[in-house]
């Protein structure tokens, strides 16, 4: 026995506590409050820092049509003062403790984030209570923000990576809740009122639609109280609403919004897969070969390093609980974007016809599978991974499986996935700037969405 | 005595918190002999590491007229050596799970990769291969050339807000090369040739003239002979010291107006050139502007409503002298010169009355909190330790960091304001404003083609 014990301490010191060893990624628990409060863990010790994401689905679909932009001003409200405090007082309370909070309205959630020290996560989470389930939105405060939210919009009324991705969103998802401005437009900034604040809240913090992600040095036991104390008391349910799925529109089309600069920002877009498609993985790994984010992608090397039209270009597969899309982004000198556009639509064609290579395929699959861990550095990438695989619908044995369902994928799979996925004449182009020798479909003069700049309505 | 009493009892707190080999990230290092030196810091979380190459070598120590070069270099070391070809060392890493980049600052030039750790040996061995080994092919900088014309179009041309503060810069350090962009001025990149970027690599890239820094799941023991065959292999070659000029005196207040039709908010903000590495002026930046309980945020966005955004900001690591900035965005209906004038009041209240001791405990808890934010990550220390230690500095600089802020009084902050805002080098402000467009000429609009 006494052989035995300081081996035991060694292996203990050795292997961390959240990583789980060479079976296992990662090392979750599932806690379940006494509210009935669902979430999960990764527990680790090893630097006194504790964060959290939650979600709530919704997102979009609770802000207004008439007047968007409600749940953009509440995720910038919250922290504003709570219950007996002030802004000020409750702003103090966060720097002076090193708490930080934040919140995102997104396109299919509404989205939270604590990172406290340890020793302060009491204050941290009693703050988040707060400011969950009763803020202010006191008339200065919402002032205030509102202010600062026109001031954002007008900056990127001027930005031409914001407008480009603006455009494509308005004008993909027209007539869909997809298509909103989620931070609004000058007009809704003087419309909205307290009461709409109110009116979103109380439709998207449900329970029912809540999931929960802690990593840090924490235990479970204090997990557990935590959860009911901060979301116990929400309402049980969230509002319901219709979410009608959608597809992206305009494919074969080109729609410029013109912007005097040098050069011209560029989305590509198409259908993607459904996340629970049999073939997901398959499109994952067609996706990074394409252009997911190496030198050596198909479309980086043709467009950046054989002939320098571009700095960078990127694919991406977005899915959304009611459209899945894929993209690529990139931005030219204005005379080399009719050549950039066309090499990225050979890419496209090339790889739907022949596939990839059995090398490109191998490769990709070292890399993705390899490169797992490298995204689980920080507690917060842990509990926002965690917190995504909640949004996905997945387990907590997902991590630990995902590996094995990406080296499953075979070279058929990838044929058929990249001829079905990559339709080059079927993509939206969307430009902003002023690009030569294009033949352009739709012009626009303003943002989908968005008022007037200013500037122009002077 | 009660006032005594309460300074002694918060010293003896302090002295508790922090005992007395108080270091942050207890790194470790030691030096090969050919003059690299090695930093390691331990973070055994995920079987992963963090390899960084840094090189005392940056933006700031290129030759006059050749601005861009080295930035241009770094985009080039992925171009290929006899061994790894063109293309090769992304490649490489990407099999391995890996991702890798390069970086380029007016102090420095880093390389990193960040792999499982049994992919240690492999990219050990592919950037010392790099650091001597390069092969550069006419059409290889031709080709690329355009990828860093299309880069600074992306970062600087096509957003007025970079444009403007290259102009800044440019003031702020007359005579000193940080006044010249990083990425270089458009019409000298446009003429960068071989020759140049080869005799920037000849003249210093070289073991003695790097910082090899790896964090992560790696110790110190297991590192060391791994640095020496890799790295210990390189030859010493003699490089040149960064005799930098001297920025000039800035005896002329400055105002620098940039109008463009696509700037939507107008922002003013005042700019003193100041001495790098200065906790106190960190917390004097915090107190100023860093948070939204900050005094300006309160004066001029809480209380006055002349605002909708303001702060002050100080970067602290830097070879030369940095940059202090304190700026604020001005609210529909409040002119420029009316949020100038409030920003000098708050100013003026510094000088006259300094901060508070709640100001500054408030403060230093934050300052140091970031440092246990730090450790929470791979790379973050990783690049911290990189930084400092290429632009000049030493590793007990970080590592006491929480020490020196813990200790700092407020006279030494009110020193801090001084050497600020009472400077015998005046400061330079610089404005945004929006510019009405003229009414759209014909075909202005570009027609349907």
């Amino acid at each position: 026995m006494i052989r035995i014990l300081p081996l035991f301490v060694a292996l203990l010191l050795l292997a961390s506590p959240a990583f789980a060893g060479k079976d296992k990624v990662l090392d979750v628990k599932v806690l379940k409050s006494s509210t009935g409060v669902e979430a999960w863990l990764v527990e680790d010790h090893s630097v006194p820092v504790i964060s959290m994401n939650f979600s709530f689905e919704g997102g979009l679909v609770f802000d207004f049509e008439d007047k968007p932009g409600v749940g953009h001003l509440v995720s910038i409200l919250l922290d504003e003062g709570a219950e007996k405090m002030k802004s000020q007082e409750f702003q103090t309370k966060l720097s002076d403790n090193a708490i930080s909070m934040s919140f995102t309205a997104g396109r299919d959630a509404f989205y939270g984030r604590v990172q406290t020290l340890s020793k302060n996560k009491d204050t941290a989470f009693d703050l988040l209570r707060m400011a969950l389930n009763a803020p202010r939105f006191d008339q200065d405060a919402v002032d205030r923000m509102k202010a600062a939210n026109v001031s954002e919009i007008q900056t990127n009324m001027g930005d031409p990576g914001w407008l480009v991705a603006r455009t494509f969103n308005g004008m993909l998802f027209e007539g869909h809740y997809y298509s909103r401005p989620g931070f609004g437009n000058l007009d809704s900034m003087s419309t909205i009122t307290r009461k709409d604040l109110l009116q979103f809240i109380k439709e998207q913090f449900g329970r029912n639609v809540l999931k929960v992600a802690v990593a840090g040095d924490i235990t479970p036991d204090e997990v557990k109280a935590t959860l009911d104390k901060i979301f116990g008391t929400l309402p049980e349910k969230a509002g319901s609403v219709e979410l009608p799925a959608t597809t992206p529109g305009y494919p074969g089309k080109t729609i410029l919004l013109p912007l005097d600069a040098p050069q011209t920002y560029i989305i590509a877009g198409g259908q993607g897969l459904r996340r629970d498609d049999k073939d997901w993985h398959a499109s994952v790994i067609m996706n990074y070969i394409l252009g997911g984010g190496s030198f050596n992608a198909r479309l980086m090397k043709e467009i950046r390093e054989k002939r320098g039209l571009t700095y960078g270009v990127y694919s991406a597969l977005t899915n959304m609980r009611s459209a899945d899309i894929i993209q690529a982004n990139m931005s030219a000198s204005n005379e080399k974007v009719e050549e950039a556009v066309r090499l990225l639509k050979e890419s496209w064609a090339e790889m739907a016809k022949d596939g990839p290579t059995a090398d490109e395929l191998a490769d990709a699959k070292s890399y993705l599978t390899g490169s797992l861990l490298l995204q689980l550095t920080s507690t917060s990438d842990i509990s926002g991974a965690m917190n995504d695989i909640q949004r996905d619908g997945l387990g907590p044995e997902y991590i630990n499986q995902r590996n094995s369902l990406i080296n499953a994928v075979t070279m058929s799979d990838m044929k058929r996935v990249s001829a079905k996925v990559l339709q080059a004449d079927k993509l939206a182009i969307i430009l902003v700037g002023k690009p030569k020798n294009m033949n352009v479909d739709i012009l626009l003069d303003r943002p989908p969405g968005m008022d007037l700049p200013r500037n122009e309505k002077q | 005595m009660q006032q005594l009493f309460r300074v002694f009892f918060t010293c003896f707190l302090c002295l508790a918190a922090l005992p007395a080999e108080a270091k942050t990230f207890n790194a470790e290092t030691f030096t090969l002999e050919n003059g690299l030196q090695v930093v390691v810091i331990e973070n055994h979380r995920a079987p992963v590491v963090t390899h960084m190459v840094w090189y005392k070598f940056g933006a700031a120590d290129e030759k006059q007229g050749e601005s861009g070069v080295a930035h241009f270099l770094e985009h080039l070391l992925f171009k290929g050596t006899t061994k790894v070809p063109d293309g090769q060392f992304s490649t490489t890493v990407k099999k391995m799970g890996g991702v890798d980049n390069a970086f380029t600052s007016h102090d420095y030039t880093a390389y990193y990769q960040n792999v499982p750790r049994a992919s240690l040996p492999k990219v050990m061995e592919m950037e010392a291969d790099r650091m001597n080994n390069l092969v550069l092919r006419e059409e290889q900088i031709a080709s690329e050339r355009e990828v860093i014309i299309e880069e600074r179009r992306q970062r600087i041309d096509n957003t007025p807000q970079a444009k403007f503060q290259e102009q800044l810069m440019s003031a702020l350090f007359v005579n000193h090369p940080y006044s010249t962009p990083i990425i270089g001025w458009l019409h000298e990149m446009k003429e960068l040739t071989r020759d140049e970027v080869l005799s920037y690599y000849n003249t210093w890239y070289a073991p003695n003239n790097a910082i090899l820094v790896v964090s992560g799941d790696v110790t110190t023991a297991e590192l060391k002979p791994l640095a020496e065959k890799y790295y210990g292999a390189l030859a010493v070659r003699e490089v040149p010291r960064r005799d930098r000029p001297r920025p000039a005196p800035i005896v002329a207040e400055h105002q620098i107006i940039m109008q463009d039709p696509r700037i939507g908010q107008p922002v003013t903000m005042k700019n003193y050139r100041v001495r790098h590495g200065s906790e106190a002026m960190e917390v004097l930046a915090q107190i100023l502007g860093g948070t939204s309980t900050s005094r300006l945020y309160r004066s001029l966005v809480i209380e006055q409503k002349i605002a909708v955004e303001a702060g002050a900001d100080y970067d602290a690591i830097a070879m030369d002298d940095t940059t202090f900035a304190v700026y604020a965005n001005p609210a529909p209906g409040s002119n420029i010169q009316q949020v100038q004038a409030a920003i000098d009041k708050e100013i003026r209240t510094l000088i006259d009355k300094g901060v508070t001791l709640e100001e500054l405990n408030g403060a230093k808890n934050r300052l140091e909190a970031s440092f246990t934010y730090y450790r929470d990550s791979l790379q973050g220390p990783a690049t911290l330790f990189g930084r400092v230690l290429a632009s000049g500095m030493n590793i007990d600089w970080v590592e006491n960091r929480v020490e020196r802020i813990h200790k700092l009084t407020i006279d030494d902050i009110n020193d801090a304001i001084d050497a600020v805002f009472q400077s015998s080098d005046l400061p330079v402000t610089g404005v945004m404003l929006p510019q009405i467009k003229p009414p759209p000429g014909k075909g202005d609009k570009g027609e349907k083609k």
